[in-house]
């Protein structure tokens, strides 16, 4: 099912072409991936698990979770919700590991010298945080690539429909989508961006292993700023791999990004902002909100987010959670029930809710594999996201020369992964072509910036992370 | 305060209101935002300097009402939509508020409207009287409804 009319978006759809998954024609617009156009068309299990053979559908639908692997084109294992639909592409649905058949693994198989690019500054990621370091850097004229695995740039901006919080110099007030092409739209003749370009490893010293129009293509860089942005945490409940259970950011991925509606009725479970704010998001793309859960006794999210989403009926239920989701090969409904403060199930609470999907908004994990292969240091600071690399003031890891900005290095607002990315991009410009007035006068104004948005109540938590990174500093 | 950590919504104690006298003298913004987070784009939008943030932008905003000619500018500009236009003396006996309403399609004028207040209960009904949707306001319009003025300060959204 696709969004036709819709307050904040329109869906500007490329030619209609067709594919088919298991001999089964499927309708698809250009520009769509192979997931989101079978969500549309209603095909919502994707592969089958190893073991138990047990129905799975995707979950992140950033390439993030290997939940919607499936068979193209006789490939085994492709992230269907990275690669983009072609036509007459054949697509398989997948039970257990895929095999690559002998004859297809020799096909076409040629010894061929490995591809090596160079640049000043290789920046993973083309989110909020790398396109910022990319903006920064190249405007005291370090050159830039940007490595980006999904096929739009922009990361997660590309689906936050909402206006920003924040002052004019987080681009308060402006939607996230229209921050992502202001970002964009900056970029100089510096900056060279690739889609569809996953970063698969690290060697010392400096160069980054990338796959780059599908070979494997070395890049030697001075400098590496890596924003690779976090994973969607999820949720221990029987049966929480039924397809229909995703996470918040492939919600907002399928109605905000590709206007599919994710499901009919819907069950959020998470009251933080980006709960809510989905939850919120989910009603303006016309589907219907039975409930927000949230195990702990207070909301998470602002209080004008939260209010915004009572006066539309929604119920946000503290002290609440789910018990399990049930359904025949898809979610059909889910059993919630009450906790107690020992945040023990209160008997007698349980009852059954009948919803398509059920949404999982609790909580992300850094993304921060490229730190561990470049032997950065790594620190566990809660606060922040958990397991993270160590950084100094400037975001440059123990590693010279390599950085970390946005959600890789603390869970937080894109507003701040905007202003980390300025920071690594400027002292990494810095380092390469030398000081001068602007430039400090740039990262005072950016430290700045960054205290002025964690100052107040909600920035306690990150101030605390920040105080013992400042104790593992020392 | 109310216990709108636990249940999301405001109550009347949560709010500032004009005093009656300001009421009196036509439409007038109400700030429905009462915690510190980090957000000033009211205060800069005010072409009255109406509203003002003490000391950082994590204040809450500080609306003095003799200033405030009601406008709206605010309301569009606010990422919570938490500002509502307030007109006690639309008529003698109905009031008209402003809501900022981020969903299709778009009311008509004259279309009648059951009223819901902030915690999502159907509190009455009303007429929406006009919609206002210009480009400077991002695609949040306000949409105006006329109601029983003891809703005024009660009705916060509507259901078609």
């Amino acid at each position: 099912m696709r969004i036709n009319e819709h307050p904040i978006l329109e869906f500007e759809r490329g030619k209609q072409i067709s594919f088919t998954c298991d001999g089964k024609s499927v309708n698809a617009f250009e520009g769509e991936t192979i997931a989101a156009a079978l969500h549309a068309a209603g095909i919502k299990t994707l592969s089958h698990s190893v073991k138990e053979e047990r129905p799975r559908g995707f979950f992140c639908a950033i390439g993030k979770c290997s939940s919607c692997m499936m068979q193209v084109n006789g490939v085994p294992n492709v992230k269907t919700c990275m690669v983009l639909a072609e036509e007459g592409m054949d697509v398989k649905s997948q039970t257990g590991w895929g095999k690559l058949g002998l004859a297809d693994a020799k096909r076409g198989y040629e010894r061929k010298k490995i591809p090596v690019i160079e640049t000043e500054i290789a920046i993973v990621g083309a989110g909020p945080a790398g396109l910022s370091a990319a903006l920064y850097a190249s405007r005291f004229g370090a050159k830039c690539m940007v490595f980006e695995e999904n096929t739009q740039v922009g990361g997660q901006l590309i689906k936050q429909t909402h206006m920003f919080f924040g002052s004019k110099d987080h681009h308060a007030k402006v939607r996230g989508i229209d921050i992502g092409q202001k970002l964009i739209d900056g970029l100089n003749e510096n900056v060279q961006v690739l889609t569809g370009t996953p970063v698969v490893g690290y060697y010392p010293e400096k160069e980054l292993a990338v796959i780059k129009d599908k070979r494997l293509t070395i890049v030697k860089a001075d400098k590496i700023i890596v924003a690779t942005g976090a994973s969607e945490n999820m949720l221990s409940f029987p049966n929480n791999d039924l397809p229909g259970v995703y996470g918040a950011g492939a919600v907002q991925t399928l109605m905000n990004v590709y206007g599919i509606l994710p499901g009919e009725k819907m069950l959020m479970i998470g009251a933080g902002n980006i709960g809510v704010i989905v939850a919120y998001q989910l009603l303006q793309a016309g589907v219907h909100v039975e409930a927000v859960l949230e195990a702990l006794p207070t909301i998470g999210a602002y209080q004008v987010h939260a209010s915004k989403l009572r006066r539309c009926e929604v119920p946000i239920l503290t002290r609440h959670t789910i018990k399990r989701a049930f359904g025949n090969g898809k979610v059909e409904g889910a059993t919630i029930v009450e906790l107690d403060e020992n945040w023990q199930e209160v008997p007698g609470t349980e009852r059954d809710v009948e919803v398509d999907t059920i949404c999982l908004s609790v909580g992300l994990k850094p993304t921060t594999e490229i730190f561990e292969m470049a032997g950065c240091r790594m620190v566990q600071i809660p606060e922040l996201g958990g397991h993270i690399p160590w950084r100094g003031h400037s975001m440059e890891t123990s590693v010279n020369g390599v950085y970390v900005a946005g959600d890789a290095s603390s869970i937080e607002e894109a507003s701040s992964a905007m202003l980390e990315g300025r920071m690594a991009g400027l002292d990494a410009a810095e380092q390469l072509k030398g000081a001068s007035e602007e430039l400090s006068k740039e990262k005072q104004h950016v430290k700045e910036s960054l205290d002025e948005l964690r100052a107040g109540p909600f920035g306690e938590k990150i101030r605390q992370g920040e105080a013992k990174l400042e104790e593992a500093r020392s | 305060m109310s216990d709108f950590l636990k249940n999301g919504y405001l109550t009347l104690d949560d709010i500032r209101q004009p005093e009656d006298a300001r009421f009196a003298k036509g439409a007038v913004a109400v700030i429905e935002c009462v915690q510190k987070i980090p957000c000033n784009p009211c205060s800069d939008a005010c072409p009255k300097g109406a509203i003002t943030m003490k000391t950082s932008i994590n204040d809450t905003p500080d609306i003095d009402f003799s200033l405030c000619n009601g406008c709206g500018i605010c309301v569009a500009n606010c990422p919570g939509l938490a500002i509502f236009l307030i007109d006690k003396n639309y008529s003698e006996t109905e009031a008209l508020v402003g809501m900022p309403y981020e969903f299709r399609p778009l009311p008509e004028a004259e279309e009648a409207v059951t009223l819901i207040d902030r915690q999502g209960q159907v509190c009455g009904k009303g007429v929406v009287k006009k919609v206002r949707n210009t480009k400077a306001m991002d695609r949040t319009p306000i949409v105006f409804i006329a109601m029983d003025k003891d809703l005024a300060m009660t009705a916060r959204f509507f259901r078609r």
